[in-house]
């Protein structure tokens, strides 16, 4: 047994307790912490697979942005863990068996039609020897060249999906008091200042006058 | 004894077993729901991997690119609705979204 065996059955064993706790944990964050460790662990695996860019893009990608919007979310959340947890264990059995059941009738397949498997092929890159051939490289050739539209329709995607998640959660709150920068710009000196024509003085009014001479008759 | 792509492809299926479980466990919570499908994600992209280095072929890498680029999409907009869900119901419990039901 090699060096790379054992490192593969390590961040195995490490992935499949990690993804036991992410389905098991009491505590959401304590899921989501979990998920980051199976997370890493996978791109370890990957790394023993030579796919180097994918599992940095996958730590990136997953660890570094989704885990971290999860983690928010769970922490914006308030949570009843009690009444959520409320018939947890009612549903192993039947998810155990189904899960085992899933897992024997992949294994008899996989295990019946690679088991003699020969070893990996490097990519086919002419005059390069197999180790000097960069991942990144490939895949970046393949990326921009062959899978060019596929490739903007994936920031299409993102984009749409960015659109959608803020058009969903934002709400504007009715009591805030906020100023208007275009209309602040556009405006006039006539929008603000008014220029009133006034007679320097002015008579007195004659009804005033009238008034205070028919009161003093009374008295 | 040297690694073979069933190594990997068990791997993958093992993995995809234990979200299975975790979508039957926890069938009141989703947040939980929704970390269950990232792993069955990872463990699909753990198969495409591992074929593209078995067979010498990178265009299961620019699929595992793809599927990143949709599942992060897809988390996104999840969390999204989870927060409207939470702030409408105040709760995120599956069982209480039964407004649509005749």
């Amino acid at each position: 047994m090699d060096v790379k065996t054992g490192l593969f059955y390590l961040f195995s064993a490490v992935l499949l307790f990690a993804a036991f706790r992410v389905i098991t944990a009491r505590n959401p964050v304590y899921a989501a912490l979990y998920l980051v460790l199976a997370f890493f662990q996978a791109a370890a695996v990957w790394l023993l697979l030579r796919a180097e860019f994918l599992a940095i893009s996958l730590v990136l990608v997953y660890v570094g942005a989704v885990m971290v919007l999860f983690l928010f979310v769970v922490m914006m959340l308030d949570i009843n863990i009690d009444s959520i947890r409320q018939g947890f264990w009612r549903h192993f059995p039947l998810a155990a068996a189904v899960g085992v059941f899933i897992a024997l009738e992949m294994a008899a397949v996989l295990m019946g039609g690679f088991r003699v498997s020969e070893e990996p092929k490097a990519p086919a890159v002419l005059g390069q020897a197999a180790a000097q051939v960069s991942n990144t490289k490939e895949l970046g050739k393949l990326l921009y060249t062959q899978y060019l539209y596929p490739l903007e329709i994936a920031a299409a995607i993102l984009l749409v999906a960015m659109v959608a998640a803020i058009a969903l959660t934002l709400r504007q709150r009715k009591d805030s008091k906020y100023v208007n920068p275009a209309d602040q710009v556009r405006v006039k000196k006539r929008d603000r200042l008014q220029v009133v024509k006034l007679a320097p003085t002015r008579a007195a009014a004659e009804e005033a006058v009238s008034a205070t001479v028919t009161v003093e008759k009374k008295a | 004894m040297t690694l073979t792509l069933g190594h990997f492809l068990s791997l993958g299926a093992m993995l995809f077993a234990l979200a299975v479980i975790g979508i039957f466990l926890n069938r009141k919570n989703l947040i939980i729901l929704l970390m269950a499908i990232e792993l069955m994600l990872l463990s699909v992209n753990m198969n495409f991997v591992a074929f593209s280095h078995y067979l010498g072929d990178m265009h299961g890498q620019v699929f595992v690119f793809f599927i990143l680029t949709v599942a992060a999409a897809e988390s996104a907009i999840g969390l999204a609705l989870l927060v409207l869900l939470f702030r409408n119901k105040s709760s995120i419990n599956v069982d209480e979204l039964n407004t649509l039901k005749g």
